[in-house]
C-alpha cells in the first residue's frame, strides 16, 4: 500500500501557499517550517530502513508538521491554515484506511482546569469534524482532551502558549 | 429552558469497577469520635458570657499548656506514653491557632505543665502574670479497652472562670482529632463562628517536569497530618471532591485514556464510573446531601451540566446552550447552582434553580468568572477571577459586593472552609509551573501557604467530619 506520491506533493505545495496567505494566523515563530514539497522524499517509505506505515513517524514523514494544527486564545475555529493542514491529514487516512487516529485537544495554561478540559475537547472535535467533512468515517478517528495538563512549549509567554493550543493527530497503533 | 432526559447507556447498579484502576490500598478509618463526660462537668457549669477582652482577636493571648494526664500510660498513640501525647496534643492546637493568623497562642514548649488536679483548678496568679488572657487546660487519659479519653477547658484568666469544656473518647490512632476538636471549641467559644479544624482536604499531589507532571489523588488532614496517595500515579488524577460523609472522594482520572469522572469509595478501596458511556465527563461536585453527583460531559465537542444519583442510574440535564457549561456548585440546601458558562462569549458565572430553570448571568464586574464554589454557609460565592492574572475573589450570590483576596499570578480553583471563613485554592508559579496549596481568609488579610509533601493543586476541603 502506497500513497501516491504526486497527489500529496501538490496537496502540500498548496497547503504551503496557504499558509503563507494566512498572515492572521498565530503560527508561532518556534514552530518547524511547512514542509517542503519534497519532503515525503518519493524513495523515503520505499527505504527498508524508513518508518513503517502505522508508526507517527510515518505519518510525520508523509505530513510534517501539519499533524497538529494550532488555535487562538479561547478559539476552536478552523481556519484556513488549520484547513490546509487537515486536508493533508485526510490525504493520508485515505491513503491508509486500516489506520485509526485519536485526535488530542490542548490549550494553554492561561485557563482554569475544568474549562480547558471542556475547550480542549472542543478543539479536537473540531479537527475530528473538518476531517469528517472530507470524507474521513468518523469511526476511525477518536478525540481526548488533555486540557492544559500536557504542555509542549514549556515557558510562560505568548509564544509559548501559542504552540500548546492545539490538536494533534496521533496514529493508534 | 427544556429539560433533556440523557438516554446514554445508563450505569444501572455501577457494580462494575474499572478494570485498571490506578489505586492504592484502601484507607483504614479509625472510627468516631464520642462525647463524654469529663471532670467538672457536675460543677455549675461554664460561664455563658462575653470574654473580658475588647481587643481585635488576633491580639488574644492564649497559653495553651502540656494537657496533664491522671498517670503516665502506655497508648498506640505515642512510644513515650499519655504525658508526652499531652504535650503533642497542646502543641497541635497551638499550631492550629498560630498557622490560621489567630489569636496568639504560646505553646507547651515554653509554658509549665500543670499537673492533672490543675485542669479543673487553674493556677490563676502563674498564668495570669504571664500575659495570657485565655488559658486552654486539658488532660489525656488511657482506658483499659485502648482509648483515649481527651478533655478539653476554656479558662478566662482575667475572670478567673471557665468559659467551655468538652470532652470526647478517640481511638489511639484518631488522638489528632481530640486536639482539632479543642481547637475548634476554642475557636468557635471566642469567635462565635462555626468550627473547621477537625476536617480533611482532598487534592492532587504534583511532582516531575511540567511537560511529564505526575498528578496523584492525595488527601490528608486540616492542618496537613496524617497524609496519605490514594492513586499510584499510572493514570493522571484531577479535581477531587469530597462527599459530605467522607465516605467517598469523586474525582477525574485518565486510567482509560480518557477524562471520566469516578466515585472512589475510601473504605473498599473500589471506584466506579458516574455515567458510564463514550463521552468525556468532567468537574464533579456532590449535592449537599451526598445522593447525587453533578457533572459536566462533552457530547460531540459541546458540554454540559448532568445530574446523576450517586448510585447510578438516569442523568438529567440541566443545560443546553452550545457553549461550554461546567463546573456547577450547589447551593447549601440544594436549591440552586452556581456555575460557569462561555455561552455569553467569555467564562462568567451564573445561577440555576436545581432544576435547571432560571439561568441567569450573575458576574458583570471586569474580567472573566470561573470554578465558583457556593459556601457552606450559603452568603457568599468564591470563584476564580480571570483578568490578566488569575485571582481567588468572592460575590454575593447576586453577583454584587466582589471582593479579590489573592494576588499571586495563577490563583485558580477556590474551596471552602466548613465554617464558610477561610479559602483554599492552589498557585501555579510562572514558567516552572510549580503549584502549591494556599489559603486566605475572607479579609483577605491572613493567606498561608500550606504544606504539603510535594507539589499540590486542586484542593477539596471537607466538612466537619461526623
Amino acid at each position: 500500500m502506497t500513497i501516491s506520491r504526486t497527489r500529496l506533493a501538490t496537496t502540500t505545495i498548496l497547503a504551503s501557499a496557504l499558509a503563507l496567505g494566512a498572515c492572521s494566523k498565530e503560527a508561532p515563530a518556534e514552530l518547524p517550517p511547512t514542509p517542503q514539497a519534497a519532503t515525503p522524499a518519493p524513495t523515503a517509505t520505499q527505504q527498508p530502513t524508513g518508518p513503517t506505515v502505522g508508526t507517527q513517524a510515518h505519518f510525520e514523514d508523509a505530513v510534517g508538521s501539519s499533524t497538529v494544527v494550532y488555535f487562538d486564545t479561547d478559539r476552536y475555529n478552523i481556519d484556513s491554515t488549520d484547513a490546509a493542514a487537515l486536508q493533508e491529514q485526510a490525504q493520508y487516512i485515505a491513503a491508509y484506511p486500516q489506520l485509526t487516529f485519536t485526535i488530542e485537544g490542548h490549550t494553554d495554561e492561561r485557563g482554569t482546569r475544568e474549562y480547558n478540559l471542556a475547550l480542549g475537547e472542543r478543539r479536537a472535535n473540531s479537527a475530528k469534524n473538518y476531517l469528517v467533512s472530507l470524507g474521513v468515517s468518523p469511526d476511525r478517528i477518536r478525540t481526548v482532551s488533555y486540557g492544559k495538563e500536557r504542555p509542549v512549549a514549556l515557558a510562560s509567554n505568548p509564544e509559548a502558549w501559542a504552540q500548546n493550543r492545539r490538536a494533534a493527530s496521533i496514529v493508534v497503533n | 429552558m427544556k429539560f433533556l432526559v440523557l438516554t446514554v447507556l445508563s450505569a444501572g447498579f455501577l457494580t462494575t469497577a474499572a478494570s485498571a484502576q490506578d489505586l492504592g490500598a484502601p484507607m483504614i478509618e479509625g472510627g468516631q469520635v464520642e462525647d463524654i463526660a469529663i471532670e467538672g462537668d457536675e460543677d455549675a457549669g461554664p460561664l455563658r458570657g462575653t470574654v473580658t477582652d475588647e481587643s481585635s482577636l488576633d491580639d488574644l493571648g492564649i497559653a495553651i499548656p502540656a494537657f496533664a494526664t491522671d498517670r503516665n500510660r502506655e497508648t498506640a498513640a505515642n512510644a513515650d506514653g499519655t504525658a508526652a501525647l499531652g504535650r503533642e496534643v497542646a502543641r497541635v492546637i497551638t499550631a492550629n491557632l498560630r498557622n490560621n493568623g489567630l489569636f496568639e497562642p504560646t505553646g507547651p514548649d515554653s509554658l509549665p505543665t500543670p499537673e492533672f488536679q490543675q485542669i479543673t483548678a487553674p493556677a490563676w496568679g502563674s498564668w495570669g502574670g504571664r500575659g495570657a488572657e485565655m488559658l486552654v487546660h486539658g488532660y489525656v487519659r488511657a482506658r483499659d479497652d485502648g482509648r483515649l479519653v481527651v478533655g478539653c477547658y476554656l479558662y478566662d484568666v482575667a475572670l478567673q472562670d471557665e468559659l467551655v469544656r468538652e470532652g470526647w473518647v478517640v481511638p489511639p490512632a484518631d488522638w489528632r482529632r481530640a486536639a482539632h476538636k479543642c481547637s475548634d471549641l476554642v475557636y468557635s467559644r471566642l469567635t462565635g463562628e462555626d468550627p473547621f479544624f477537625d476536617s480533611r482536604i482532598a487534592y492532587i499531589a504534583e511532582t516531575g517536569p511540567k511537560d511529564a507532571r505526575v498528578k496523584r489523588l492525595a488527601v490528608m488532614d486540616s492542618d496537613g497530618a496524617n497524609h496519605r496517595f490514594l492513586t499510584l500515579g499510572s493514570a493522571t488524577a484531577l479535581t477531587p471532591r469530597y462527599s459530605p460523609d467522607y465516605s467517598k472522594i469523586l474525582y477525574l482520572s485518565y486510567v482509560d485514556g480518557n477524562p471520566r469522572i469516578y466515585v472512589y469509595d475510601i473504605g473498599s478501596g473500589q471506584q466506579t464510573l458516574v455515567s458510564e458511556n463514550a463521552n468525556p465527563t468532567l468537574a464533579p461536585r456532590w449535592s449537599p446531601d451526598g445522593r447525587y453527583v453533578l457533572y459536566s460531559m462533552a457530547v460531540a465537542g459541546n458540554t454540559d451540566i448532568y445530574r446523576v444519583p450517586v448510585t447510578g442510574g438516569r442523568s438529567v440535564r440541566l443545560t443546553d446552550t452550545p457553549g461550554i457549561d461546567i463546573a456547577g456548585s450547589y447551593s447549601p440546601d440544594g436549591g440552586r447552582i452556581v456555575f460557569e458558562s462561555d455561552r455569553s462569549g467569555t467564562q462568567q458565572c451564573y445561577v440555576m434553580d436545581a432544576d435547571g430553570t432560571n439561568q441567569r448571568r450573575i458576574s458583570f464586574f471586569g474580567g472573566r468568572c470561573a470554578t465558583p464554589e457556593w459556601s457552606p454557609r450559603g452568603d457568599q460565592i468564591a470563584f476564580t477571577r480571570i483578568a490578566g492574572d488569575f485571582n481567588v475573589a468572592v460575590m454575593t450570590p447576586s453577583g454584587r459586593n466582589m471582593r479579590v483576596l489573592t494576588g499571586g499570578w495563577q490563583d485558580e480553583a477556590p474551596t471552602w472552609a466548613p465554617n464558610g471563613r477561610i479559602i483554599q485554592f492552589f498557585r501555579t508559579t510562572r514558567n516552572s509551573g510549580d503549584s502549591s496549596l494556599w489559603q486566605v481568609d475572607l479579609t483577605g488579610q491572613n493567606e498561608r501557604r500550606l504544606p504539603t509533601p510535594v507539589d499540590a493543586s486542586d484542593p477539596a476541603w471537607g466538612p466537619i467530619r461526623p
